[in-house]
């Protein structure tokens, strides 16, 4: 079985960087000023977060590379993230959709990641589970707004949770190489968290006159480089200046 | 969304010499006008025009830098340019609530604004070729900007001044940030160095008549600046920047675009070469390049935005009738 503390690492940071990119592809887009503010802010707790992942999956196991090696060098078949983050922003109801998922897992991510042996990722943990907090805060009480506003905005919210809930299953994939970590106590479980999820979810999409989604199946692929088409886009904006320059220092 | 009911500043009354003459000796005696006081209709109306204009230019200038921000060269710079464009959402929020002490609500300053009605800044009518132009942006447009402002933390109205006072702070950081941006280009490959020269020359010009005309022909001056919103001529506040901003070019070894330029020990200050009123006066009417996608992107973000405005309405609507059918 692999030890690739690297790989492990750069599921994480990847999920950070590509959600917080979707988030800051908002600045100056949104329905209302506020969101103007506070879309773009989560996006900068997540960035942060992927970068203190990147600059310690870039110091381990002889990699030598910084965060900006890691971010803006790989191809999309080298990126893993789940699918989840990737998908484009489609409106405000995907956004804060996705939004709440995501954080929501990484919330109780983060709360078992305090227990482990690892101290860097003890240090991330404490740092982004207050961050989650605030995130799931902020898109719960949109879902719930969304979902008990208007027929248009609860038709929306629908639409939003028929696109995106067959991606959150992945979310609880522990990949065979995280499987030696968790064992290790490095590593929490993402399995392990599925019902607590499905439970926190379920409790505001009640609010939200959302029913839970019973259907089966699921799009996964993420954690194996195995991407949508909308990935190699995003990258290729967002690493369009960097790789035009090669060796630059910015 | 909401406008404060004011018991005074919208009040009607009739406009003695007596009542002007009071109204006066007050901002020559440097109080603060606030907002419940009773005020001239020219007072008001003056400021509401230049307070809405200042936070039209603020939510305008996140496109031009937003424009960037999902291409920034490295983690930090994305970080940083994040940061930035949102203190300068903040610095729009803020304005837009000063101006409702005025009784003008955001939402009619929207309208204005995505409707083609209102002012703002033209600068922000200028296309960001580059990620040069992010530096270029801080270092020259914001610090232009705080030129004008910073005299406004000691304007006479209450809640514009106290508003000023955390823009400018910020804005005098995102002056420092961009120059830092600049000085790494400068210092960096032929290519980068290449980049922030260009940019400095397309921003140079379009910064320099951030001031507006010449002193003769600036229409509002005078009445401003006995009211003390405003304290300093634009020609005066141009060459303090002028005279600030060339040693900075120097320094990084970038050459400012005026072959005119040179200094003058009788003024202490910097001659420059004539400025192209005619571009201003162009871009000022509404021909800037981007002045049609600016305002396209603002009532596209505002109208798509609609229905997500119109269910939190309705959310709230519904639980304070709930609330109503408790008691």
């Amino acid at each position: 079985m692999s030890s690739n503390l690297t790989q492990a690492l750069l599921e994480l940071a990847d999920d950070n960087l590509i959600l917080g990119h979707r988030l800051s592809e908002w600045c100056g887009h949104a329905p209302m000023l506020e969101e103007d503010l506070a879309l773009p802010n989560m996006g900068l707790d997540l960035i942060g977060t992927a970068r203190t992942l990147y600059s310690y999956a870039g110091t381990i196991e002889s990699n030598n590379k910084s965060e900006d090696d890691l971010a803006f060098l790989r191809d999309e078949r080298e990126f893993l993230n789940c699918l989840l983050v990737e998908r484009p922003n489609v409106n405000f109801a995907h956004t804060v959709l996705k939004q709440l998922y995501f954080s929501t897992f990484m919330k109780l991510y983060w709360n078992e990641a305090l227990n482990s042996k690892d101290e860097i990722i003890v240090g991330v943990a404490g740092k982004a589970k207050k961050e989650m907090s605030y995130h799931i805060r902020h898109s719960g009480e949109w879902v719930i707004r969304l979902g008990d506003g208007t027929t248009e905005s609860n038709k929306k919210l629908l639409e939003a949770v028929d696109a995106l809930h067959i991606y959150t299953n992945e979310l609880f994939f522990d990949t065979p190489n995280n499987i030696y970590f968790i064992k290790k106590d490095i590593l929490p479980s993402r399995k392990a968290l599925k019902s607590k999820w499905e439970k926190e979810i379920n409790s505001i999409f009640k609010m939200a006159f959302v029913p839970y989604p019973e259907f089966e199946g699921e799009l996964s692929g993420g954690r194996l480089g195995l991407h949508g088409e909308e990935l190699g886009h995003l990258l290729a904006s967002m690493q369009s200046v960097h790789r035009a320059h090669p060796g630059a220092k910015w | 969304m909401y406008s404060q009911g004011l018991i005074n500043s919208d009040t009607q009354i009739e406009e003695s010499q007596e009542f002007l003459d009071a109204f006066q000796a007050r901002i020559d005696a440097e109080e603060k006008i606030e907002p419940n006081d009773v005020m001239p209709q020219a007072y008001k109306k003056m400021l509401v025009r230049q307070i809405a204009q200042h936070a039209h230019s603020e939510i305008v200038g996140m496109l031009p830098e937003g424009n960037w921000v999902t291409r920034a060269p490295s983690l930090r710079r994305k970080a940083a340019l994040l940061a930035k464009v949102q203190d300068e959402g903040g610095h729009g929020l803020y304005l837009y609530s000063a101006a409702e002490t005025l009784g003008v609500s955001r939402e009619e300053l929207t309208e204005q604004l995505v409707t083609g009605k209102a002012k703002f800044s033209s600068i922000f009518n200028y296309p960001t070729l580059s990620w040069a132009d992010i530096g270029a942006i801080g270092w020259l447009v914001d610090g232009a900007a705080i030129m004008n402002q910073i005299p406004l933390c000691r304007c006479s109205y209450g809640p514009y001044a106290r508003a000023m006072i955390r823009v400018c702070k910020e804005e005098s950081f995102h002056q420092r940030q961009g120059y830092e941006l600049m000085m790494s280009l400068a210092q960096g490959t032929e290519k980068q160095k290449q980049m922030a020269q260009d940019a400095l020359n397309r921003w140079w010009w379009p910064s320099v008549m951030m001031f507006g005309p010449h002193d003769a022909e600036s229409t509002h001056s005078d009445q401003s600046m006995r009211w003390k919103i405003k304290r300093f001529t634009n020609d005066d506040l141009r060459q303090k920047f002028i005279n600030a901003t060339v040693p900075q070019a120097t320094f990084i070894d970038l050459k400012i675009p005026d072959k005119d330029l040179r200094w003058n020990d009788d003024k202490e200050g910097y001659d420059h070469g004539p400025i192209d009123w005619a571009e201003f006066w162009n871009v000022v009417k509404g021909n800037g390049p981007m002045a049609r996608d600016r305002i396209t992107a603002r009532k596209k973000a505002w109208d798509e935005g609609e229905w997500v405005r119109d269910a939190a309405h309705a959310y709230a609507e519904k639980r304070r009738a709930e609330k109503i059918a408790a008691e």
